[in-house]
C-alpha cells in the first residue's frame, strides 16, 4: 500500500479498517545471497539500498530483538554535515542529501526537519577553529554561516550572553542540519526493504558464524542455521561481542551515552544549539520536550544505562548555556551502547573473513550517518569495493597510519 | 559507582578517571624483533568484553594511585580492586 493524503482519506471513510502490516514477518528461508546482521537504522537501510540500488533479491536482515530497539531509537535525532576532514565529510555531505531526499524515496515520513544546528563559541580561538571548519564544509556544498554575538542574539535571545567565564561570541551555522524522527527512519526502511522483497527476521540472534577455509558460509542462529553467499554486520553497540564470534578483536571500546527529554514545553527552541564550553546540546522535539545530552559516561560498559556524575554535568551544562531550563523538569533519561573507535572514526569494511563485511564503530554520531552508512556498505557488500566517499573507514587504519583523527585526541576511545 | 579502594575505602567514581583494559600494564618489548604488530594490538585493540573486565582506574582527585578494578560491564556490579602497582608486580615487573 502506497501511504499517501488520498490514501488516509479513503481509510477515513470506512473507519480505518483497511491499513495493513507495514512489513512481514516471513519465516528465515535455509539461504540468502546476503544476510545483513542487525535490525537498526543502518542494518535496515543497507537492506534497502542492496534491493533498491543493487536489485539483490535474496536478502535478509536478522534481528536479536525488534527492529529499531537499539540505539536508532535510543538518539537525539540529530542530522549534519558539520566534520571537517577529508575522510569523514564527504561521507557526510553523501548522507544529508539522502536525508534530503529520504521521504520521498522511501514513501515514509520520517519527519526530517532541516532546522539548523549551532555551534556555538566562546573564544577567539575557537571561532577561528570554526571558521575553518566552515571552509571545509563548504568545499562539499554542505553550507556554513559564521555568526556574530548579535546574529546569535537574534535567534536565541535567551542564551546566557554575559557569563563571565564563558561568553558567547558567535557560532557556526549548519542550516541543513537539522532532526529526523529517529523510529520512522527505522521503520520507513523496513516498509521499504520489504516491499523489494528483503527477509525481516526479527526476535533472531546470531549465536555463531559457520566459517571454513576462511570463508563465510552462513551463520547459526536462534531460529537454526541459515547459509549465505555475504553477510554483512552491523550491530554497532554489540560490534565486539558479534564479531568475537568469528574470532576478530576490534579497535572498538563499548561505552554508554546518556540522553534527557524535558516534559513537554510551547514552542522555545526551533533549532539545535550546541555548546562551546562544555559538552551540552539541545533541541526541541515536535511534542515539545527538550531533547538534550553531553559525554559519554567513560568506563566500558554494555549496560543501557548510566551514573549520576554525567548526568550532573550534562545538567550544568544546560544550566550555565540556557539558564531557563532549571524550570524545566526531566520526564525521561536513558542510556544507549555506543562502540567507541580508536579515533572517534567509523568502519566500513571488509575483514579478513571472505564474504563477512563489518559495519561499526559509529560513536555517538551514528543516527545522523544512518542513510549513508546503509548506502555504502550495500555498495561495498554488492560490489566488494568501498563506496569513493568511505574509502578512508578502513578497519587496518591504525596499521597504516591513516587515522581520522577528527578531535586529535588519539587511541583513547573515552575522549572522543 | 563507588569503588572499593584497597588503601582509602569507598571512594565515589567521580574522583577517578577511566583509561582501559587493564592489559595496557602489559606494554610490549620495544627490542622485539615483532614490536611495531605487537605495539599496534597493544594500543588498538581491545577484548571489549560484555560481563567481567578488568580494567585500569586513576585515582585523579584522590591519592593518585592507579588500580585495577574488576567489574562486570553488563551490570556495572564492582567484584574487585587492587593497586595496579601489586598487580604489576605479580607479573615479575620490578617497578
Amino acid at each position: 500500500m502506497r501511504y499517501s493524503a488520498l490514501a488516509i482519506m479513503r481509510q477515513v471513510l470506512n473507519g480505518h479498517r483497511g491499513w495493513t502490516p507495514a512489513w512481514r514477518d516471513p519465516e528465515p528461508q535455509s539461504n540468502y545471497d546476503f544476510i545483513v546482521i542487525g535490525g537498526g537504522g543502518h542494518g535496515l537501510a543497507t537492506a534497502y539500498y542492496l534491493a533498491s540500488e543493487h536489485k539483490a533479491a535474496r536478502v535478509a536482515v536478522l534481528e536479536k530483538g525488534w527492529i529499531g530497539g537499539g540505539n536508532v531509537g535510543r538518539n537525539t535525532t540529530i542530522i549534519r554535515a558539520n566534520y571537517m576532514l577529508d575522510g569523514n565529510q564527504p561521507f557526510y555531505e553523501l548522507s544529508l542529501k539522502l536525508w534530503e531526499n529520504l521521504e520521498q524515496d522511501l514513501n515514509y515520513n520520517a519527519m526530517v526537519s532541516q532546522r539548523g544546528i549551532l555551534n556555538l563559541c566562546h573564544t577567539d580561538a575557537q571561532r577561528d577553529a570554526y571558521r575553518r571548519r566552515g571552509n571545509a564544509m563548504m568545499f562539499t556544498g554542505s553550507g556554513a554561516e559564521l555568526l556574530d554575538t548579535e546574529g546569535v542574539r537574534a535567534m536565541y535571545p535567551y542564551l546566557n550572553f554575559d557569563d563571565a567565564r564563558f561568553p558567547i561570541k558567535g557560532g557556526l551555522l549548519h542550516r541543513r542540519g537539522g532532526t529526523a524522527r529517529h523510529d520512522g527512519v527505522a521503520w520507513g526502511y523496513a516498509r521499504a526493504a520489504d516491499q523489494r522483497g528483503v527477509d525481516i527476521i526479527q526476535n533472531c540472534e546470531v549465536k555463531g558464524f559457520r566459517i571454513e577455509n576462511g570463508k563465510v558460509l552462513g551463520v547459526e542462529t536462534t531460529r537454526g542455521y541459515i547459509g549465505a553467499k555475504k553477510v554483512g554486520v552491523a550491530v554497532a553497540g554489540s560490534s565486539g561481542r558479534v564479531m568475537a564470534q568469528a574470532g576478530m578483536r576490534l579497535p572498538i571500546e563499548s561505552h554508554v551515552l546518556q540522553a534527557f527529554v524535558s516534559e513537554g514545553l510551547k514552542p522555545v527552541l526551533d533549532g539545535v544549539i550546541t555548546y562551546g564550553a562544555g559538552h551540552f546540546y539541545v533541541s526541541q522535539s515536535d511534542k515539545g520536550g527538550l531533547v538534550f545530552g553531553g559525554d559519554i559516561d567513560g568506563y566500558n560498559t554494555y549496560a543501557q544505562r548510566g551514573n549520576l556524575p554525567v548526568v550532573e554535568d550534562v545538567a550544568e551544562g544546560g544550566m550555565s548555556l540556557m539558564p531557563m531550563i532549571g524550570r524545566a523538569r526531566l520526564l525521561r533519561m536513558w542510556g544507549g551502547v555506543m562502540d567507541m573507535s580508536m579515533d572517534g572514526s567509523p568502519f566500513i569494511d571488509r575483514t579478513g573473513i571472505d564474504g563477512l563485511f563489518f559495519n561499526g564503530g559509529w560513536c555517538y554520531g551514528g543516527f545522523k550517518a544512518t542513510p549513508a552508512s546503509g548506502f555504502c556498505f550495500a555498495h561495498l557488500m554488492a560490489t566488494e569495493r568501498p563506496h569513493e566517499v568511505a574509502t578512508a573507514f578502513r578497519l587496518d587504519r591504525f596499521k597504516t597510519g591513516r587515522m581520522i583523527d577528527e578531535k586529535g585526541m588519539g587511541a583513547q576511545p573515552n575522549l572522543h | 559507582m563507588i569503588i572499593n579502594h584497597p588503601l582509602l575505602g569507598p571512594r565515589d567514581t567521580s574522583e577517578f578517571t577511566y583509561l582501559g583494559d587493564a592489559s595496557l600494564i602489559n606494554r610490549p618489548d620495544w627490542q622485539s624483533d615483532t614490536a611495531a604488530p605487537e605495539f599496534h594490538d597493544y594500543l588498538y585493540l581491545r577484548d571489549n568484553p560484555a560481563g567481567t573486565h578488568r580494567e585500569l582506574w586513576f585515582h585523579e582527585q584522590g591519592d593518585r594511585s592507579w588500580l585495577v578494578v574488576t567489574r562486570n560491564t553488563l551490570t556495572h556490579e564492582i567484584l574487585a580492586t587492587e593497586l595496579a602497582r601489586d598487580v604489576a608486580r605479580k607479573t615479575g615487573r620490578g617497578k
